[in-house]
């Protein structure tokens, strides 16, 4: 009886061992075999993925480009190992006065100014590697008047700048003769901003560098676009509120010593060289004028004068640090008349306490024997507020890294610089 | 029918070879160049309409007076130079 027993559960054992299998089983047992087999090559998987990852370009955010406009031609520069290589120049031989790598498009403008046959506008939508000529900014034609040409032409455009985060496609440019456009469609077409131009206070504006008054700088409040405000030169700081629909003239403060001493603060006629803004904090002004260094804490409306600054506060150019609004740097000169480093030695001076203390900084700048000037848009920091470029109307440049505390010459052969950029 | 030429300097940046039109005065003859070329309006003409500064036209071997109007006469076998002046190069 018992081996009866026996037999019937041996034999019950085998039936379930050899009965046909559900499909969950088949799956369970699938997925056994593949474990084991993915065990199995581990080491091969590892050593494939390995010589997969030699292979493959190495993932690395973005290098920063500097891009440098010349009187003959547009450069790019990018980081290489210790030093920077240059990319092909684009129109070269050409003389390019302005140079707009737009971060949040990814767009690259490049303003040409030909000797003979204008002002010229081109995009370029691959890094430089093509190039689009788009409309140029130009003044509506007027009817003669009395025999008398009354019409103005674009000479050149001085400044390119995005619109707001929220206008991706809009773009600013200042130009000279005295101009303000705005394109809507990424520069495909433009138009003259009327109500500034024909405002009857503009003929006060008269030509400081260039032989008619033209706008160098444009700011754009990054927390409302249609907040803008302008550096003229000669014609002081005018604002909007509006998006350019009206304007006023802002910029009270500020004083000169090339008219008379009746006029010496009248806002119209003061030379701004330069005006720059910290994206953190715009109602911070830093502004580089013919005379002097004024900052303002109220978005331009009224400045204040910093005097103490070593060597000089004659200069062209500024550039705020766009996420600490007491940092700024100027290039300082001589004067108006000797438009050359205090005694041959170029220093960059910058301030981090907001214009309270300046501190001039010149390690890996010419120490002696330098005549080398830095223009309203030969200085531009990045957007991080760790690297500078520095072109001059020499033709030298220079990368300042750690905030401008120490620099390095990139190239000293180039054109005359008009412009510098940051890619981002 | 007129001819119309452009400087070498100038057919670098804007594809514009020899043209011929009918136009009657240089404004028409050039008129009808940028019609077919519109991109080369603005490198002969300024924002007013009047030839750049630093561009000069010829009738033959005739440098044109009417630099604003463009009024001068163009003849049916008559060739039209557009060069690019001395001046202007220093930039």
């Amino acid at each position: 009886m018992r081996k009866t027993k026996a037999k019937a559960k041996a034999t019950a054992n085998v039936r379930a061992k050899t009965r046909p299998k559900t499909k969950v089983a088949a799956k369970v047992a699938a997925k056994r075999v593949a474990k084991a087999v993915t065990r199995a090559i581990k080491p091969v998987t590892r050593a494939i993925k390995k010589v997969a990852r030699r292979a493959a370009p190495k993932r690395t955010a973005p290098k920063q480009i500097a891009y440098v406009a010349t009187r003959k031609g547009l450069f790019a520069f990018q980081r290489r190992g210790l030093g920077w290589s240059a990319a092909a120049p684009a129109f070269l031989g050409e003389p390019v006065s302005a140079v707009l790598p737009d971060p949040s498009t990814g767009r690259l403008y490049a303003a040409l100014r030909l000797g003979h046959f204008g002002t010229k506008l081109h995009r370029s939508d691959d890094g430089g590697t093509t190039w689009t000529e788009l409309a140029a900014p130009a003044f509506p034609k007027q009817e003669e008047k009395d025999g008398e040409k009354k019409g103005s032409s674009v000479d050149m455009v001085w400044t390119l700048v995005p619109g707001g985060a929220d206008e991706p496609e809009v773009l600013w440019a200042g130009t000279t003769p005295g101009g303000l456009f705005r394109s809507a469609d990424a520069g495909k077409s433009w138009q003259l901003i009327e109500s500034l131009w024909n405002d009857p206070a503009r003929a006060k504006w008269f030509g400081g560098g260039y032989d008619h008054p033209g706008i160098h700088s444009v700011l754009v409040d990054p927390r409302d676009s249609k907040r803008i405000r302008l550096g003229v030169s000669i014609g002081g700081v005018w604002a909007s509120s509006d998006g350019g629909a009206t304007w006023r003239q802002s910029g009270n403060g500020m004083r000169n010593a090339y008219m008379p001493p009746d006029k010496a603060g009248e806002p119209a006629t003061q030379d701004v060289h330069r005006m720059a803004s910290p994206a953190v904090n715009p109602d911070v002004v830093w502004l580089q004028h013919h005379n002097g260094i004024f900052r303002s804490t109220d978005g331009g409306a009224n400045f204040t004068e910093i005097t103490k600054v070593a060597p000089s506060v004659f200069g062209f150019v500024v550039a705020a640090h766009p996420l600490d609004p007491k940092t700024a740097w100027f290039v300082p000169g001589v004067q108006d008349v000797q438009r050359i480093p205090v005694g041959g030695r170029l220093v960059v001076t910058r301030t981090q306490d907001g214009g309270s203390t300046f501190e001039a900084i010149g390690k890996g700048l010419p120490r002696q024997d330098c005549y080398d000037l830095i223009y309203r848009h030969g200085l531009a920091v990045d957007g991080a507020g760790e690297h500078l470029v520095m072109g001059s109307t020499t033709g030298n440049l220079w990368i300042g890294d750690k905030g401008g505390s120490r620099w390095s010459l990139v190239s000293g052969h180039l054109p005359p610089i008009a412009a510098v950029a940051w890619s981002g | 029918m007129p001819t119309v030429h452009f400087t070498s300097n100038l057919t670098r940046h804007v594809d514009c070879p020899p043209t011929q039109v009918e136009g009657r005065t240089v404004r028409a003859a050039l008129d009808e160049v940028f019609a077919r070329v519109p991109r080369l309006r603005g490198y002969v003409l300024d924002d007013q309409g009047a030839l750049r500064q630093h561009v000069n036209v010829f009738v033959n071997d005739e440098t044109v007076r009417d630099r604003d109007r463009l009024a001068d006469a163009v003849a049916p076998l008559d060739e039209v130079f557009v060069f690019q002046a001395l001046s202007g190069g220093c930039r």
